[in-house]
């Protein structure tokens, strides 16, 4: 399965933040999408998942632009883990985690046992299984996003969207969520990860993808593209990149 | 039994316990209403009337059929009504703060009654009036956020515009006010803004009690979305629901009900604020059951309070002044309790 961008213009009205982006996010990989603040990221996402409407051009999923689809059949496809946030009531981690099984249900449905059982198995999946009962907003960051993870594998779509999914955590927690993304890899699932860590892409062996100067750049593997004059041309800064073991390559920002 | 399923099912028989024990309530209140008043009826005469028909009180079935029993159910669903208003409100706006006159459903019911009044209108037309302006006003607040929140977040614009239309109508309910002949008028005008559930007759009741039936049923169908709506617009459109189109139609039925009410009973505050909050902390902010215990609970307390409001003294207490002066404290140390858990 795909997600398609094609020649698309993305931001608000009279002030387009992104332009000529042509992407594809395909089922199978992770691509992990770097960029500095105010970028353009979110609006990239949003736009993704038809909540902004392109300016122009096109977004398709399996080959059928995005605003022909009921909002339903799309969160059954694509799901979103936006970064950690307030929650304005006292709702359980199982009713956050049930919220991912709205796109399933009929039009005025609630989860039934099934729905249930399947929330508990994505839980597991996270070793998050023995917070069901606690209250969401009781939850430290790092438990938070996890639950987050959680609710968006419960929607069981076949793309993840994250915006930066470890901003606001510590360092610990960061690399929690880092594994997770790794083991939810396989082939059915496609994964797109706003970070603001070029080490992430490294950590998930992942594509990169560089939104810069007004458009995105669909590079390539991480070990290809993230390179010292690529960080300093994104962030402005000096950042040595270094093989650790045979491995893995890793940035050591100079200060 | 695995742990999981043993904490679920004690949630559960909680659950059935608190909907057992409102409905038991609700009925125990509805008996003490029957029976206080001016004329007090006793309790077992009230029980053998209505299991056999017959009454040692010639008076009973009169009292009991003509006055209490159309004000009795007026108050059910008056409370009923306020209080599913406000908290399906709570939960489109994301706001525990918010009651149903966020969108001025009230502020334009009254200005429809005082107009009506100070067009010396009969009583039909006056709660015609202000039926059609409570309506007005909130299709006024949603064109509003409409054409000028294009790019703005949509619950601020609709809050703003609400706002904004609840401060113009309230203007023009001064303006009748200030213009209404003091002793005829201005006394009428006053009174039925304070509220009462005084007049409220069975022709009255035929007519307002389908068109809440018809606005509840879908905010209670719609229990589950309005949980997703927590998490915000985007949270909830990335999770599949189309919100734009809960949104209208939660609103849709929220203003209908409540002008249905507001025009037969006046304007009657703070029931769609507390009780939601009261109904969150007996079953938790899920809607599917929220909702069903708002209407519980408003109803009981709606009961309670119009007694005190009727054998309170010899003269009848305005229902506004009392649920303001019971309903404010208790507001206050029901929070001061229950803060932490509930938010």
């Amino acid at each position: 399965m795909k997600l398609e961008i094609q020649n698309g213009m993305f931001g608000y009205a009279g002030n387009a933040v992104l332009k000529d982006v042509n992407f594809e996010l395909n089922t199978g990989e992770i691509v992990c999408l770097l960029g500095k603040n105010g970028a353009g990221k979110t609006t990239l996402f949003k736009s993704m998942l038809g909540v902004l409407k392109p300016l122009s051009g096109s977004i398709l999923l399996n080959g059928k632009p995005i605003e022909h689809w009921n909002r339903q059949q799309f969160a059954r496809l694509v799901g979103y883990i936006p970064q950690a946030r307030s929650l304005p009531f006292p709702f359980t981690v199982m009713d956050v985690v049930l919220f991912g099984r709205t796109a399933h249900l009929s039009a005025f449905g609630s989860p039934g046992k099934r729905d249930r059982i399947l929330a508990g198995e994505c839980m597991d999946l996270l070793n998050i299984a023995h917070l069901q009962h606690r209250t969401f907003t009781h939850l430290s960051g790092g438990e938070q996003q996890l639950v987050i993870i959680a609710r968006a594998l419960a929607q069981q779509p076949a793309f993840l969207i994250m915006d930066e999914p470890t901003s606001s955590l510590d360092f610990g927690n960061q690399i929690n969520i880092i594994r997770q993304v790794n083991a939810l890899k396989n082939n059915a699932l496609g994964i797109m990860m706003a970070t603001h860590s070029p080490d992430h892409a490294f950590m998930c062996n992942a594509n990169v993808a560089v939104v810069h100067q007004g458009t995105l750049r669909k590079a390539g593997h991480a070990n290809d593209i993230i390179s010292e004059q690529v960080l300093k041309e994104i962030y402005g800064v000096d950042v040595k990149v270094r093989p650790l073991d045979d491995t893995r390559l890793v940035c050591v920002p100079e200060v | 039994m695995n742990p999981t399923a043993k904490l679920q099912s004690r949630e559960g028989g909680r659950l059935t316990f608190i909907f057992v024990g409102l409905g038991v309530l609700l009925v125990v209140s509805v008996l003490l209403s029957a029976c206080l008043g001016r004329y007090p009826l006793s309790v077992s005469d009230l029980l053998t009337y209505l299991f056999t028909g017959h009454s040692v009180d010639s008076s009973l079935p009169t009292v009991l059929l003509n006055v209490r029993l159309p004000r009795i159910i007026g108050a059910l669903i008056v409370g009923a009504v306020l209080a599913i208003a406000g908290t399906a409100y709570q939960g489109l706006f994301r706001n525990p703060m918010v009651s149903p006159d966020i969108l001025g459903v009230s502020s334009g019911a009254g200005f429809g009654a005082s107009l009506a009044i100070t067009l010396s209108l009969p009583l039909i037309g006056v709660q015609l009036m202000a039926f059609f302006f409570g309506l007005l006003a909130v299709l006024l607040a949603l064109f509003v956020s409409r054409v000028i929140g294009k790019n703005h977040d949509k619950i601020l614009m609709l809050v703003l515009s609400g706002m904004v239309t609840g401060a113009i109508f309230n203007a023009l309910i001064s303006l009748m006010k200030y213009i209404a002949d003091s002793d005829s008028k201005l006394p009428d005008i006053t009174f039925w803004l304070m509220g009462s559930l005084a007049g409220i007759s069975f022709d009255e009741i035929k007519v307002v009690l389908p068109l809440v039936v018809a606005g509840i049923i879908p905010m209670l169908l719609l229990g589950w979305k309005l949980n997703v709506l927590s998490f915000g617009d985007e949270e909830a459109k990335a999770l599949g629901v189309n919100t734009g189109r809960l949104r209208i139609i939660v609103i849709c039925c929220a203003s209908l009900i409540t002008a249905s009410v507001v025009c037969i009973a006046g304007l009657i505050g703070w029931i769609g604020l507390i009780i939601p909050h009261f109904a969150r902390f007996l079953v938790g902010p899920n809607h599917k059951y929220l909702l069903t215990a708002s209407c519980l609970s408003g109803s009981i307390f709606m009961l309670l309070v119009d007694d005190v409001a009727r054998s309170a003294t010899t003269l009848e207490i305005p229902l506004g002044i009392l649920i303001s002066l019971i309903g404010a404290p208790l507001f206050l140390v029901f929070l001061s309790r229950s803060t932490k858990k509930s938010w």
